[in-house]
């Protein structure tokens, strides 16, 4: 049983930056719908931005996920409630597999913040006129470096650094290595028993093996 | 921080422990999985090697991908067949309920949970879908999760989570003719818009929350993630109790009713209760609405302008010029009279019985218009049926709609329920997202079900309150 895994810290994000700019992106112009009748997440990445990238014979559009200058940029400078909308995990899954390990953006939806920090990915935010200066940085360096300290909640590029946040439980959870949770709550397994007892909803408390008798 | 609302309530009851992140571990009453979110997440409980932890909290639909109109196996769309397929894989020798096609109780996830009894006041309900929030108009605590929390909750039976405040909407007055819950979202979310409920959770309350039935409480609190709030709810009540009761959990166990009930008003807002914010709406003001836009924020009354850009706070301006160009729409003009080449009554915000008898009191004795492909997508099979005993389906397919079988359809365009090209659809779903109903051309305006039947029948956005009404109830 491979239940024990481990699990990186992610204090550190350090690459060359991409601009995505608009406020209420939604996780449908991420990965539109058509493209999550899949079974996996494999292969997702492809698709990020699928139609803004392409026309309606698949040609590349004008998209920064479609620059050369960008194909190596791994943090994704964003604006305002950027992955709004569903819950698909499909969207931040995409990201990461196109190559994004950390964005920085003004502010983000709940539930894509959330699954982004299920895959370590660091949601870091800004104020506007920043979130916009970095973006016009990136533009004009697409190979300069950016580094993000998670730990110390900055974003350093050029002579700059700026003072960012980071929310306070994903911030511990990516520089302590809990972001995936899975095993730190399996061990709570008398806790989730009591609290289960104490419902007056609930029949049975104990933990069920999952398989059918027969 | 909130104090004695019902999520702080329920919150308190279901907290496990609180983790070394600083979020708490929460127990999850109600897990409801479908084909879409879930494979990944039984992909990797098999890789880490781990069994589920109560399949009897755990239940299963297909709606995502169904078709809607030839349900018979295998499906013609390869990947809805295979992603259908490997729910039936997941699900093989396990001890889940799954309201398969065949059972009669298939539908959309956020449809069936209610009307089995499925969804508790005071029940912490998750599902791999936004629109869990529908389940709050039970008094329940429900929200949306990401495929690895869904791990989490098959694994564990729990969920990580950071606790929210709470903002407590009050809406006073009384509802106009014709004006619905779905115009009181659409409204909520104009006026607080799709952000401003991050972090925030909403309980929906005053006079004309309370005075609304369990399905537009549904369509309200359906709707709470597109204002930005992952859930909101309504205190239970007579009219909850009363739901409740003719469910299949219910209608056979008094005796079980009557010892939950005590739990139900336990877990309410206490009068005396603190909420982090609190907003007022005056509904009485509230014209039939529809969305000029492409977020579900840019609403407008029937008879009002289409707002100019600049006349908008600076960071909403360029979304709404982005949007006002993909609509073809010009600011000054009101919405009345958009041509529209479809209508689409359906999805988890509109599709329930009542809905449906809505939109059949405008469509009666009428036709839809020669230009619009109009359909009438059940929010589920139990939907279905009530509906047709009470013959809404010849009312619809006599009018010149499609009578189609249950699933999320046009709402999301992840079966072959889709725009075309630039077509303009006139629809009871929730999002007007650019290319969300599976045209990336395609314009979305959302209203509600009667706005919709208007729709059909003049073959533009039009103002149902100038519609005659017939009778169709059995």
């Amino acid at each position: 049983m491979s239940d024990e895994k481990e699990i990186p810290t992610v204090t550190h994000v350090e690459g060359s930056g991409l601009p995505i700019r608009g406020n209420d992106i939604d996780t449908d112009q991420i990965i539109p719908a058509r493209f999550l009748k899949l079974v996996t997440f494999d292969g997702l990445g492809e698709f990020a931005f699928f139609d803004q990238r392409f026309d309606d014979e698949d040609n590349p559009k004008e998209h920064p996920f479609n620059e050369d200058r960008f194909q190596d940029s791994n943090v994704l400078v964003v604006n305002a409630n950027f992955g709004c909308g569903s819950s698909r995990e499909h969207a931040p899954q995409a990201l990461k597999r196109w190559g994004i390990d950390a964005i920085v953006g003004e502010s983000f939806a709940e539930i894509f913040a959330g699954n982004c920090l299920a895959l370590g990915i660091p949601t870091v935010t800004a104020d506007t006129e920043t979130i916009e200066t970095l973006q016009a940085w990136v533009d004009e360096n697409p190979d300069g470096t950016i580094e993000i300290d998670v730990a110390e909640e900055t974003v350093s590029y050029d002579d700059e650094t700026i003072d960012a946040n980071v929310d306070e439980a994903q911030r511990k959870a990516l520089v302590d290595g809990i972001w995936d949770t899975t095993a730190l709550m399996k061990s709570n397994a008398d806790a989730i028993e009591a609290t289960a007892d104490s419902l007056p909803y609930i029949d049975d408390s104990s933990f069920q093996t999952g398989r059918a008798d027969d | 921080m909130s104090e004695g609302t019902l999520y702080d309530n329920v919150w308190d009851r279901h907290k496990v422990t609180t983790l070394p992140n600083g979020q708490d571990q929460l127990f999850i009453g109600l897990h409801l999985i479908h084909e879409v979110t879930s494979p990944q997440a039984f992909g990797m409980l098999r890789e880490r090697g781990l069994d589920l932890a109560r399949p009897d909290l755990t239940h299963a639909t297909v709606d995502h991908i169904v078709p809607t109109d030839d349900l018979d196996r295998p499906f013609e769309n390869d990947a809805a067949e295979e992603m259908y397929a490997e729910l039936e894989r997941n699900l093989e020798g396990v001890d889940i309920d799954f309201d398969d096609p065949s059972s009669g109780n298939q539908g959309i996830v956020h449809v069936i949970g209610p009307e089995q009894g499925l969804t508790q006041p005071g029940k912490t309900i998750v599902c791999g879908d936004s629109h869990t929030s529908t389940h709050g108009a039970f008094g329940a605590l429900a929200f949306g999760i990401g495929t690895s929390q869904i791990r989490d909750v098959f694994a564990t039976q729990t969920v990580a989570m950071e606790k929210k405040n709470v903002r407590k909407i009050e809406v006073t007055g009384e509802l106009g003719d014709d004006v619905t819950a779905k115009d009181v979202i659409l409204t909520i979310i104009r006026r607080l818009g799709t952000d401003g409920g991050v972090g925030y959770v909403y309980e929906y309350a005053g006079e004309a929350i309370e005075s609304l039935d369990m399905e537009g409480r549904m369509s309200i609190c359906n709707m709470s993630i597109e204002g930005g709030a992952r859930a909101g709810y309504v205190n239970p009540d007579e009219t909850t109790y009363e739901w409740l009761k003719q469910t299949d959990e219910f209608e056979d166990d008094h005796e079980r009713f009557e010892e939950l009930k005590p739990y139900w008003e336990s877990i309410s807002s206490d009068p005396d209760a603190e909420y982090d914010d609190v907003v007022t709406i005056d509904c009485s003001a509230i014209e039939p609405t529809v969305t000029w836009g492409t977020t579900p924020g840019q609403g407008i009354g029937i008879s009002e302008a289409i707002p100019e850009p600049e006349s908008l706070p600076a960071d909403k301006q360029e979304t709404a010029r982005r949007a006002q160009k993909h609509m073809g729409v010009e600011p000054g003009e009101t919405m009345d009279g958009y041509g529209i080449d479809v209508a689409f009554l359906g999805s988890c915000t509109n599709a329930r019985l009542s809905d449906l008898r809505a939109g059949a009191e405008i469509v009666k004795g009428r036709q839809v218009d020669d230009s619009v492909r109009a359909m009438v997508v059940p929010g589920s099979q139990r939907v279905k049926a009530a509906a047709e005993d009470e013959g809404l389906d010849e009312v619809f397919t006599e009018a010149g709609f499609e009578w189609r079988n249950p699933g999320c359809s046009m709402c999301l365009g992840m079966n072959d329920d889709q725009l075309v090209g630039d077509e303009a659809c006139a629809s009871s779903s929730n999002r007007n997202f650019v290319g969300r109903q599976g045209s990336k051309d395609g314009r979305t305006v959302l209203m509600s079900p009667k706005m919709v039947a208007a729709a059909a029948i003049a073959g533009e956005v039009t103002d149902v309150r100038d519609l005659p009404k017939a009778e169709v109830k059995a």
